[in-house]
């Protein structure tokens, strides 16, 4: 694929953002609030370890590009992570600014500020550090593969990455909302990472080229191949017209402008993705959207950020309900037929099951359905390798992110089960820093 | 509520707020807006024949996203006619008798000059006169302003011609750029001077612009020496002020100048001395509005101190400033952290380790290296909303990050009291080395060190 030509569909730009950027002065004046902790709590916090009071710092002294490179070594995806982390539960969340009763440094926002900057400039990045003889191949071009591969990349090894979509880039591109980070802001991190001198190719791994042919071309191997498509319901009414998964939504309206949602949507599930297609509905014209959650408010899984967020859009939620039929007419969905549950016992896990109460169902209305259940994996392919998985994920040394098979190393969503883009690139990194360790001995002997 | 009322030399007005010589005093219609604001005084913009000024004239230090810490200008004196001030003067004292207005002057050095210029602003109404002898830039090149002040004989001379002229109290401005400011004040006592205003602004390159490489302000590709003042001075013209203050062969009113603000600095020159205060950088920033927490904040702390008039704490600071060889080297503090108000910056860690003596501890480790190296090495993941144990966010400071002071290698210097961000978390204790007071000047007399 053309790397110049890469098609940016015009609806892209329609949704205002959620953390906008920081303006110049706004920029210097958080940036000297931070109070340059020694072993910033914010630093410890951040899965990629950024040293968050020294980018600050150089915000505040007007070196902007240095801030950028100081991100940017730790961690190449700092253009998208400023944007889409859930910097609460991360580095601000441990900014000691809020035990000292005021709001935590907007580390999130500054982070922009300086990629913003990076990027505007031409996004230029230093030549590889050193030169390392070895090749290496990830497959899926998500996070957790571009950050494992620029990290090789940056120490001077071949990296070639394998994608199956037409864009690279993975959820990040096809994935997280787009009021968050634009699929054109993915492309430009891509872009940047190829101009370091990663080779991209668009191929699914397992059918259109197989791992034994991988394993004689590469030294080692990548897995970041994420999770699947969404799981299915195992309701009648399913493959009506009008149900689309929330991923297949989100990648079509991010991708192309020829999706119509109804007056009323509902969606179904209480996680982020859940929140970020109800959301994303809203924005594109229903007037209701309501999720339906089979537990109740407290168990949501999503973050509170998120939800909160969600209730200022307008999506209206509705707790301890599961789906038991979508109800179709001439071939399309007009409601779905929901039940009432109540919460069990917590089990060995801790969680409360929901179990349906009898009688008590409900039908409710709509035109367009949601599923936003769960990812399947898509590891299978790797079993054959005499590579661990367990329930569907890979099973690796958490340090180095080494598979059972010592040829192959994984991380990111198909090794956590799904969290968030900024654990994908820590993975990748790890990855990344163990192969060049395993490669290095061979590299002074050959 | 407490009696702010004041009588410098004489001079009386309703509190000790005054507006030092510059722009905020530069005209009639300037001074009496400044009256209806509170403020108790004004010497007007320095009066003598007209001079022309450059364009682009101050320029400031800004500190860490805050303006004007610092303040430059380049400016000569007033560039209106002396007949156009001096009757604005005698307006303002007409519709404002009972403000203090001070006529400052500068003119040549000759006597003819100065007893004229003396006789027509007394003739205008001036409550009293300020010999502008600080000016520290163009107005010294030209034989005036600091030319004078930096020369205790030409001092001592010019005011002795001014005093012959004047009927009203007579105040010398006095420069700081000097070696020792006691022996310029001492030749202003010998000329007569009923009083002293002090500092004027301090000789000064503000800064450099990093494009151009010209300094600010720039004029038309260059700059000039300034006069530096605003909040940057204040610690400077503090003890500037002491050392004329304490001197025994002084003895004359002072008005304190240089980087008063608000009523907080006003009482630090009082406490040290000083009969009034004046102000020009934070007019010049604020506008003549901050007057009035400068009256109200002076007199809520004086009611809460029980002083009923300024004379009651006036200059009580002087008897706490000694020489170094007076300390007594046996008093000793040390410092403590309060580990509930602890914020666990490690702020003080770090300027222990780096800036004093090593002896402030993270539990666990040996160097500070150590301690980054740890937190580098740990694994963090996002955690799952519900699912993960909540992470560090929830909970009070970490104990992990809460330091400890070695108490017995703690030498009480302070910084780590300084730099805590948390007001009251970190105490400089007294410990009783149960040893009688003795200073460096007692220990060396009886054959110690
Ligand atoms: C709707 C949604 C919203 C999200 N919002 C956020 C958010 O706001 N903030 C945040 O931090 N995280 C968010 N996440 C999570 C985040 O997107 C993921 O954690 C992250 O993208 C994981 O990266 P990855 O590289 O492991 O996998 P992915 O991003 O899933 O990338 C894997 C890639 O591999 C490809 N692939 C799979 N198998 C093969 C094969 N056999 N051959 C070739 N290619 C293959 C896939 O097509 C895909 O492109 C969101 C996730 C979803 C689903
Ligand atoms: C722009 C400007 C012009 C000044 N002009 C005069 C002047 O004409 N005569 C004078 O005696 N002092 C002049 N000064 C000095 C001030 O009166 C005052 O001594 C000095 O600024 C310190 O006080 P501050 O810190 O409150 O500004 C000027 C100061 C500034 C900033
Ligand atoms: S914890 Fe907050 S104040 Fe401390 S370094 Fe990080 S951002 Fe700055
Ligand atoms: S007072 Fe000085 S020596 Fe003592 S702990 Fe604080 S910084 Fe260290
Ligand atoms: S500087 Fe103060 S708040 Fe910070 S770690 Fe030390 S004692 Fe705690």
């Amino acid at each position: 694929m053309n790397a110049t030509a890469l098609p940016i569909p015009e609806n892209l730009e329609r949704f205002p953002e959620l953390h906008r950027a920081l303006d110049a002065q706004a920029a210097i004046a958080e940036a000297n609030r931070c109070l340059f902790c020694f072993d910033a709590p914010c630093t410890a916090a951040c899965p990629t370890h950024i040293e968050v009071p020294r980018f600050i710092k150089k915000i505040a002294t007007g070196n902007l590009r240095g801030a950028a490179k100081t991100i940017l070594d730790a961690n190449v995806l700092g253009l998208s992570c400023s944007r889409v982390c859930p910097v609460d539960v991360l580095c601000e969340g441990t900014c000691v600014m809020s035990r000292y009763n005021k709001k935590p440094v907007e580390i999130g926002r500054l982070q922009r500020y300086a990629m913003d900057h990076y990027y505007a400039g031409g996004a230029r990045i230093s030549e590889a550090r050193a030169r390392g003889s070895g090749r290496v191949a990830c497959i899926g071009g998500g996070p957790a593969s571009l950050a494992c591969a620029a990290e090789l990349r940056r120490n001077g090894y071949a990296v070639t990455v394998f994608d199956n979509r037409p864009l690279p880039g993975g959820l990040n591109t096809y994935g997280v909302a787009e009021y968050k980070l634009r699929p054109s802001d993915s492309l430009r991190e891509i872009e940047m990472i190829r101009g370091m001198g990663v080779e991209f190719r668009q191929a699914a791994v397992g059918a259109e080229i197989s791992l034994e042919e991988m394993e004689r071309e590469f030294d080692f191997i990548f897995a970041g191949v994420g999770l699947g498509a969404i799981e299915r319901l195992g309701i009648p009414g399913e493959d009506l017209g009008g149900v689309i998964d929330a991923l297949r939504f989100i990648a079509r309206y991010k991708t192309s402008g020829d999706l119509a949602v109804g007056r009323r949507v509902i969606v179904i599930g209480g996680g982020n993705t859940a929140i970020d297609a109800a959301n994303a509905a809203r924005r594109l014209g229903a007037e209701e959207v309501h999720v339906f959650y089979r537990r109740g408010e407290l168990e949501m899984p999503a973050f509170d950020s998120e939800y909160d967020h969600s209730k200022v859009e307008g999506v209206r939620f509705h707790w301890l309900a599961q789906p038991v039929e979508i109800v179709g007419r001439d071939g399309r969905a007009v409601a779905v037929k929901f039940a009432m549950t109540r919460l069990g016992e917590p089990d060995a896990t801790g969680r409360r099951w929901p179990e349906a109460i009898a009688g008590s169902e409900f039908e409710q209305p709509c035109e367009m359905v949601i599923p936003a259940l769960g990812q399947s994996r898509v590891t299978e392919i790797l079993r054959s390798r005499g590579i661990e998985l367990k329930g569907g994920l890979i099973v690796v040394e958490r340090a180095s992110g080494r598979t059972s098979n010592p040829k192959y190393y994984a991380g990111g969503d198909c090794v956590n089960g799904g969290r968030e883009v900024v654990d994908a690139v820590a993975d990748g990194k790890r990855a990344a820093r163990a192969i060049i360790a395993s490669m290095k001995p061979e590299a002074m002997r050959g | 509520m407490a009696d702010l009322s004041t009588n410098f030399a004489g001079i009386r007005c309703p509190n000790p707020f005054w507006l030092a010589s510059g722009p905020p005093t530069n005209s009639g219609e300037q001074v009496m807006r400044a009256f209806d604001a509170g403020w108790g005084g004004a010497v007007w913009k320095t009066i003598g024949e007209p001079i022309v000024n450059t364009s682009s004239r101050y320029a400031s230090v800004d500190w860490n996203g805050h303006r004007m810490m610092g303040f430059s200008n380049i400016e000569l004196i007033s560039d209106r006619p002396i007949e156009t001030n001096l009757r604005e003067i005698a307006e303002v004292k007409k519709r404002y008798p009972k403000h203090a207005v001070i006529a400052s002057l500068m003119v040549e050095s000759k006597r003819e000059a100065w007893h004229e210029i003396v006789k027509r602003a007394e003739d205008a109404g001036s409550d009293g006169l300020e010999l502008n002898f600080g000016c520290p830039h163009g107005m010294s090149e030209r034989g005036m302003g600091s030319a004078v002040g930096q020369v205790p004989d030409y001092t001592c001379m010019i005011t002795e011609w001014a005093k012959e002229a004047a009927r009203t109290p007579v105040l010398v401005k006095l420069t700081p750029n000097v070696t020792d400011i006691r022996v310029v004040a001492r030749a202003a006592k010998r000329g007569g001077a009923d009083g002293l205003s002090a500092i004027n602004t301090i000789n000064s390159i503000t800064g450099i612009d990093l494009d151009t490489f010209t300094p600010r302000p720039n004029v038309g590709g260059l700059s000039a020496h300034g006069g530096y003042c605003g909040p940057a001075v204040k610690p400077i013209a503090l003890h500037l002020v002491q050392q004329i203050a304490a001197d025994a062969e002084v003895g004359i009113p002072i008005s304190g100048i240089g980087g008063v603000a608000t009523w907080r600095e006003a009482a630090e020159f009082m406490l040290l001395g000083c009969t009034s205060v004046q102000v020009c950088t934070a007019a010049m920033h604020y506008g003549y509005r901050i007057v009035e927490d400068m009256i109200d904040g002076l007199s809520n702390w004086m009611d809460e101190k029980e002083f009923a008039t300024v004379e009651d704490f006036r200059g009580l600071t002087l008897a706490k400033i000694t020489e170094w060889k007076n300390l007594d080297l046996n008093y000793r503090i040390l410092a403590r952290i309060n580990r509930e108000k602890c914020i666990g910056c490690d702020l003080c860690y770090i300027a222990c380790w780096d800036g004093a003596h090593q002896c402030i501890h993270l539990d666990g480790h040996a160097k500070p290296a150590e301690v980054e190296a740890a937190s580098r090495a740990r694994i963090a993941v996002t955690p799952i909303a519900k699912l993960d144990a909540p992470g560090e966010t929830s909970g009070g400071t970490p104990t992990a990050r809460v330091p400890r002071v070695d108490e017995a290698e703690c030498v009480g210097c302070n910084l780590c009291w300084l730099v805590c961000p948390v007001p009251g978390c970190i105490t400089m204790e007294r410990v009783d080395t149960e040893l009688p007071r003795e200073s460096w000047e007692e220990r060396t007399a009886a054959g110690g060190r």
